[in-house]
């Protein structure tokens, strides 16, 4: 499988990655190789063969709705690179398109 | 004998006794640190000396007259560094973890703080837990105690490489597709991937949460069973975490083999078996049979497909769980971008390394529309087919027994440029982590240029005890773990 470098960008868009032209010709590259590698995959027949995305038994997990301890407002934002009021401040939001 | 060479249960057994103090052993280890730390590399953050001494000396104070001991007091124990300890800094070998300060402690390290132990060090590993060298830390590598132009292997390279040298007692790793099991082969040491579920994984910093695992790595199989023993076991804050009762794992420590069935896949020794590890490990596998042993030839006919496998459910998993890494809540922000996309993308840009980067990017196409059923719904497939493998071979035999990696340790800087040849050095180990299966690792022999080699055994879902029996019995009627690095 060939990768293309207007892939790269479109992937990269899709993964919220900032990529060079360098990294655009690189990641091009290594993707093309592993790509080629993860192809025999093909050569399995797999119709009618039940996905595993998990190998325990799929069951879920229930308790009850009551008040547990939990991390202070102040222990939430200790390592938050910016914030003001209790809040987390990020960058506007409603300039960007 | 000096203190810092004694396994986790003889230091336990002589501090129980009243032989040595918790000072004494805390002056050990940084004596250790000192002397040999710059060369190996393994810590990212190494304990602070005073406070550790200190926390000793309050102990050794408390327990005067008082000599009821829990199982790990004062025991200097690492612990990877994607592993939450609570106000000591757990950065992922990340520059976009480089400050996070956890404010709770990963169930295992509850566990072990419990326990009494002493936290030495958190250890360096591959960027995110992704790498099989310890390379792709943006601390810099860890070097192999055995020859420090090698690999440690990874991605708990740092682990193994503190047990290997002395640095610590024992240590604590992940393995999502080897990471304890390899740098273990590689440092000549004893690593345990638990069956998945029978750790909690709560304050593991998550890579592809189907696949994840916590283990110990330590100087010897009783070490590892003890360590097992301590952080085993269901928990609330874990829904994957299994409600499986965790048995007494030193009651598995037997001489003999008896009555075990080993299966020997065909598949683990072909091309690319370098010849001195297909010796060491036919070699293992006749000791063996002389411990009683039946062993038997099995196929595992899926293990080609693995790795592909592997590096799409990873990936795509990867993809999705790093995608909280945006600059908002914890972690890096690159500084005065113009508005919330912006600072997304160059946080990211900034924050990661190369391969995390490659990773993301391949989990991300993995799954992308257009794609997903081609690759993720493909390799999902093919992981079913590599489970029944292992369920098929698993009706005839108790475990399986296996080379852990194709080679002994390679150079720093030999597959770095070439990602491919990095994950196919991943092939023993990954089909584990893929059936959820646990799998032990520890040392059988040594390669001409003097490089430990590791024997794999992989057992059934919820059998640690059966790997840890055979492992033990193994250990016993050889010294390889007797061994160590000269540094």
């Amino acid at each position: 499988m060939e990768i293309r470098k207007e892939q790269v960008e479109h992937v990269a868009k899709l993964a919220r990655l900032e990529v060079s032209e360098d990294e655009k010709t690189t990641f091009a590259r290594q993707l093309s190789g592993i790509l080629t590698h993860i192809d025999q995959l093909k050569e399995l027949d797999t119709a009618g063969v039940e996905p595993t995305a998990t190998v325990l038994p799929t069951d879920n997990v229930f308790r009850d709705d009551e008040v547990r301890p939990s991390l202070s407002q102040e222990q939430a934002l200790a390592n938050a690179p910016d914030q003001a009021d209790g809040f987390f401040r990020v960058p506007k939001i409603l300039e960007d398109r | 004998m000096s203190l810092r060479k004694l396994t986790l249960f003889e230091l336990k057994d002589k501090f129980t006794k009243g032989e040595v103090s918790a000072a004494e052993i805390v002056k050990a280890y940084f004596q250790r640190i000192t002397v040999v730390e710059s060369k190996v590399k393994a810590y990212i953050t190494p304990a602070k000396k005073d406070a550790l001494l200190k926390e000793a000396d309050d102990l050794d104070y408390k327990l005067r007259g008082w000599r009821k001991i829990a199982p790990l007091m004062a025991m200097p124990i690492a612990v990877k560094d994607n592993i939450c300890t609570e106000g000591v800094k757990t950065t992922c070998g990340s520059r976009m973890l480089e400050n996070f300060v956890p404010s709770y402690d990963a169930t295992v390290v509850s566990r072990l703080r419990e326990q009494g132990y002493f936290l030495i060090g958190k250890t360096n590993l591959d960027e995110f837990a992704m790498g099989s060298s310890t390379e792709n830390s943006a601390f810099g590598p860890t070097r192999n105690p055995w020859n420090l132009a090698c690999i440690p292997g990874g991605s708990s390279g740092g682990s193994a490489a503190a047990v290997a040298a002395d640095l610590c007692a024992a240590a604590l790793g992940s393995d999502t597709g080897g990471s304890i099991r390899q740098p273990a082969a590689c440092c000549g040491v004893v690593g345990l991937k638990p069956t998945y579920g029978r750790v909690s994984r709560y304050g593991l910093v998550a890579f592809a949460s189907s696949l994840d695992q916590i283990g110990p790595i330590t100087k010897d199989v009783r070490d590892a069973a003890l360590m097992l023993q301590l952080i085993a076991g269901h928990d609330p804050l874990d829904s994957t975490s299994a409600d499986v009762p965790v048995p007494d794992y030193q009651k598995a420590l037997k001489f003999t083999m008896r009555g075990m069935k080993v299966g020997v896949p065909l598949e683990f020794f072909a091309e690319g078996l370098d010849p001195e590890v297909e010796l060491a490990v036919r070699t293992a596998i006749i000791k063996m049979q002389e411990l009683k042993a039946e062993i038997r030839e099995i196929s595992l006919p899926m293990t080609t497909y693995a790795v592909a496998t592997y590096y799409l459910i990873a990936t795509a998993e990867a993809s999705s769980n790093l995608a909280r890494y945006d600059g908002v809540k914890y972690g890096y922000r690159a500084a005065k971008e113009k508005g919330l996309l912006e600072t997304y993308m160059k946080t990211r840009q900034e924050g990661f390394g190369p391969e995390v980067k490659r990773r993301i990017m391949l989990g991300t196409y993995a799954l992308s529309a257009g794609y997903y059923d081609a690759y993720y719904g493909k390799a999902q497939s093919v992981r079913t087919l590599i489970k029944r493998d292992f369920d098929e071979a698993f009706k005839d035999v108790d475990m399986i027994v296996t080379p852990t990696m194709p080679t002994p340790a390679f150079k720093l800087g030999e597959k770095v440029q070439d990602p491919l040849q990095m994950y196919l050095s991943d092939i023993y180990t990954i089909s584990v982590n893929l059936a959820g299966v646990p799998a032990i690792v520890l040392p059988c022999g040594f390669s001409s240029g003097k490089l430990p080699i590791g024997l794999q055994i992989i057992g059934r879902p919820f059998e640690e005890e059966k790997i840890i029996r055979a492992a033990y019995a193994y250990e016993q009627a050889t010294d390889w773990h007797k061994k160590r690095p000269t540094l």
